[in-house]
């Protein structure tokens, strides 16, 4: 019914990383599958690089090997002036800034597209960094709709505290990628599979983009951080309780305060507190225990996206 | 290979240890909370010491600090001469077999039980020795018996003519519990709950045994390994594909010659292409990557545990 909708420039070059968190296996085998043969990724007239971020973690299968890639694209990072003496990820993150950035400039990366897994339940999970931006909820739309009956979740991290510089922030478009339940260090077919066909699905919406489809105004839920919770520890900083099993597995589902939470190792129960229904994610992310995350609330809610047309046409 | 003998006397030193490898957590919380709280390994007739086995590689969360723990229990690693240089795990392995052992001694620690969790969906299982355990056998049915819910799968890891090279071989009889499927470095609650749970019930049998309990002969079933299925790798030996997803998640069950057991990441399947059916065990277990193995592969087996007799009248328990 409108006849207002966006012009957007069309879409030349989009980055797939893997290999950010070097144990995370989905990517990381993914990324090197298309480094030797990229016909799968490739679109008219687009510019797909596949790109191993972290490769010292990757080789070690380890998170990260001084400090977590995923966090330290911030401009204070990015600007210390280089030295041997820099954590090994800050420096590799200036070197990737570089390649794909700079961050905030007109040179970086139209779009990147980070691919993770995690050990909680999320299954297909897009991350979102910016309620407004009209572009994206369009293609998390697209993809949703196209892997429809499968479940596809779409997690806002807009947050003025909570939000962290990740690695695909360089880009004018970061789009995170989690796939789970997948343990760190396996690479399981069917996740394979799942985020295979979230970039395939997210490649199609760009070049029908690009090639002047217009996509009319949609609306798509998405799950917006409120806070992390910690474990309840002990004097000694040890975890003193663990995810409750009613809550084990139940990511994205509704929680409401009264049901249980956490178990403790005596065997106690401890509910939800507050006064509001949240929806947990990122339960029991066996990478989050160091940082003090049990799991995250989040409130659903409805974000609208004006329709958009590419402006060549 | 002969039996091992059946204690003719109680069990009283026991230890059960977690934390073997440090990102299998289940096994670390219970020995943390077991070392706070050790009441609940003490039954009438002993008393169980709890035991963090690899502290380094439990602080740090990782399998190990320089090599696995639980392939360092060998003569050859036990007895050498130390050396500064030698690495973590061999100078643990030397500490553990002081406190445990020393392994093939008469010192030796009556039973250890070992915890471990794996990624792969080994449900419950109980890992012994070989055929001639007896009394880790009759363990494993009176378990088996006590939880006919779970499932419980007995595999027997020895290869005959290799030398045992896991921490419950250091004492005088020993088991290994392996639950999953858990990832490394998470604590379900299911999971604790269960090994938990196991080992209660695996204290209650040495106790009734130490009181003088009779346990008669049975048939057992278990799997023993035949071979091992690595990765499809490229020429560099990194992977080129992964455990197919009609694979993914069976172990115990049957696997037959034409079965897909990987999926490359062009898109083919590759199928199992042995002469027989076999059970494959530790499907895309995380740790054995490095170890060049898929699945392990197992033949099922059915033989009799022989009766074990009721201990002559003991004098009165330890206190």
């Amino acid at each position: 019914m409108t006849s207002c909708h966006i012009a957007e420039e069309p879409i030349k070059k989009v980055a797939i990383f893997g290999g950010t968190h070097g144990n995370e296996l989905t990517g990381v085998f993914l990324v090197k599958h298309w480094l030797k043969n990229g016909a799968e990724i490739q679109r008219t007239g687009l510019e797909v690089k596949p790109f191993i971020t972290n490769p010292r973690a990757v080789k070690k299968c380890t998170r990260y090997i001084d400090c977590d890639l995923n966090r330290i694209f911030d401009l204070e990072n990015l600007g210390k002036k280089m030295s041997e003496d820099l954590p090994y990820e800050v420096r590799r993150a200036q070197e990737i800034n570089h390649l794909f950035g700079p961050k905030n400039s007109e040179d970086s990366y139209d779009i990147i597209f980070d691919l993770h897994n995690t050990t909680s339940n999320m299954g297909c999970t897009l991350v979102l960094e910016d309620s407004r931006n009209n572009f994206l909820i369009q293609m998390f739309h697209y993809i949703k709709t196209s892997l429809a009956p499968l479940p596809c979740y779409v997690y806002l991290i807009e947050h003025p505290s909570l939000k962290y510089a990740t690695t695909r922030s360089i880009a004018k478009y970061p789009v995170g990628i989690e796939v789970g339940p997948q343990p760190q260090g396996v690479l399981r077919a069917d996740i394979l599979d799942q985020m295979r066909k979230m970039i395939k699905h997210a490649l199609d919406f760009i070049h029908h983009f690009n090639e002047g489809k217009e996509f009319p105004s949609c609306a798509i839920e998405v799950y917006k951080i409120m806070e992390k919770v910690d474990y309840p520890r002990n004097e000694n900083g040890e975890i003193a309780a663990i995810i409750h099993p009613n809550l084990q597995d139940q990511d994205w589902k509704p929680l409401h305060p009264g049901d249980p939470v956490f178990l403790t190792l005596d065997g106690k129960t401890i509910p939800l507190g507050g006064d509001c229904t949240v929806h947990p994610v990122f339960v029991n992310e066996a990478a989050y225990y160091e940082k003090k995350e049990a799991f995250a609330k989040t409130t659903k809610l409805t974000l609208h996206a004006d329709s958009i047309r590419c402006s060549l046409h | 290979m002969c039996s091992l003998p059946v204690p003719r006397e109680p069990l009283r030193r026991v230890a059960v240890a977690g934390g073997k490898h440090g990102n299998e957590m289940s096994g670390v919380y219970l020995v943390r909370h077991w070392l706070l709280a050790p009441a609940e390994l003490q039954r009438p007739s002993f008393s169980a010491v709890p035991v963090l086995a690899n502290p380094a590689a439990t602080t740090a969360c990782r399998r190990y600090v320089d090599r696995d723990l639980n392939r360092t229990f060998t003569s050859t690693f036990l007895n050498s001469r130390p050396t500064p240089d030698d690495p973590y795990e061999v100078t643990r392995a030397r500490e553990l077999n002081q406190l445990l052992g020393p392994k093939a001694s008469g010192q030796a620690f009556d039973f250890v039980l070992d915890l471990h969790t794996s990624t792969a969906n080994m449900g419950t299982c109980f890992i012994a020795e070989s055929s001639h355990d007896v009394f880790a056998l009759h363990l494993c049915r009176h378990l088996q018996l006590q939880y006919p819910e779970l499932s419980c799968q007995v595999f027997l890891y020895q290869r005959s003519g290799e030398e045992s090279y896991s921490l419950d071989s250091v004492a005088k009889n020993g088991l290994a519990l392996e639950l999953g499927p858990q990832p490394q470095g998470v604590l379900r609650a299911d999971i604790f709950s269960r090994m938990r749970a196991l080992v209660a019930t695996v204290l209650d049998f040495i106790d009734l045994f130490n009181q003088g309990t009779a346990f008669p002969t049975f048939e057992m079933e278990a799997y023993r390994p035949v071979g091992i299925m690595d990765f499809p790798r490229t020429e560099a030996g990194n992977l080129a594909g992964t455990v197919h997803p009609q694979l993914q998640d069976q172990d115990f069950q049957p696997l037959q010659p034409g079965d897909p057991i990987f999926q490359m990441f062009s898109g083919e399947d590759l199928l199992y292409e042995g002469e027989s059916t076999v059970y494959p065990l530790f499907i895309n277990e995380a740790a054995y990557y490095e170890k060049g193995v898929a699945f392990v592969q197992t033949e099922k087996l059915t033989f009799s545990v022989p009766a074990m007799p009721a201990l002559t009248p003991a004098p009165s328990p330890a206190s």
